[in-house]
């Protein structure tokens, strides 16, 4: 009873950014940097280092990510665990040089898929935990 | 509601509730006994899983004679479906902020 990967998803962003890839790297790892555009955070680029990104808890959150690192390839791959409300995901970066800069990919992964399930759309009665949501994102500020 | 969706959360945070959940939503309904004999887990920790999986609504039982039969209620999944678009949104802002940074790191 371990076959889970069909259960899981992925979300990708992938962006084109105008800047060495060098660059990138040290605002993707370099905690006063990540402050500025993720979250406060006490992260080092060193496998197996135990970290936490904070913002502002709010109703039903308490605004804590618990991370650990997982892999650190100087400017190409960085992987940190992502856990939150129960739920244990993996975040991962890899950078890759372009003519113009830097191609930036982000995979969050680890999510429960609707597909496993035949998850079929129907309407449900979850608007308050939408609410909420929206709360706990926008908390993420 | 709430209540349910942070249990919906735990309940699948467990690699082996995953698994119990995934074989009902994929083979229909079944019994505890059917369950623990394609399972390397025992019987009272299997049932202390789907007990875990109830609460949380993501399975019902039907009591039949002495045997009770589980079967998974996807439905109850909304509330991650609708977590996952929320992290959609939260990724395209960060990366917005992201790149902001990197202007502002030239300077």
């Amino acid at each position: 009873m371990t076959d889970t990967a069909a259960i899981t998803r992925t979300l990708t962003i992938e962006r084109e950014l105008p800047h060495p890839q060098e660059k990138v790297w040290r605002a993707l790892t370099e905690g006063q940097l990540i402050d500025e555009w993720l979250m406060k955070n006490d992260f080092r680029p060193v496998v197996g280092h135990r970290f936490q990104f904070r913002s502002t808890p709010v109703p039903n959150w308490n605004g804590l990510i618990d991370s650990e690192v997982l892999a650190v390839e100087p400017t190409s791959r960085l992987s940190y665990s992502w856990a939150t409300m129960g739920m244990e995901s993996v975040v991962t970066w890899t950078l890759t040089p372009t003519a113009g800069g830097t191609h930036l990919r982000m995979e969050h992964s680890g999510f429960p898929s609707e597909e496993s399930a035949s998850y079929k759309g129907a309407k449900y009665g979850w608007t308050s935990f939408i609410g909420k949501l929206e709360n706990v994102v926008g908390g993420l500020d | 509601m709430e209540a349910v969706a942070n249990d919906v959360f735990r309940a699948l945070a467990d690699p082996t509730r995953r698994a119990i959940f995934e074989r009902l939503a994929r083979d229909g309904e079944q019994t505890v006994h059917v369950l623990t004999g394609r399972s390397d887990v025992s019987q009272p920790a299997i049932s202390k899983h789907l007990g875990v999986l109830k609460r949380a609504r993501l399975v019902r039982c039907r009591h039949a004679g002495r045997e009770t039969h589980y079967s998974a209620q996807p439905q109850a999944l909304a509330p991650l479906i609708d977590w996952m678009s929320l992290y959609g949104a939260f990724w395209r802002d960060r990366f917005d902020q992201l790149e902001n940074l990197l202007q502002r790191m030239d300077k």
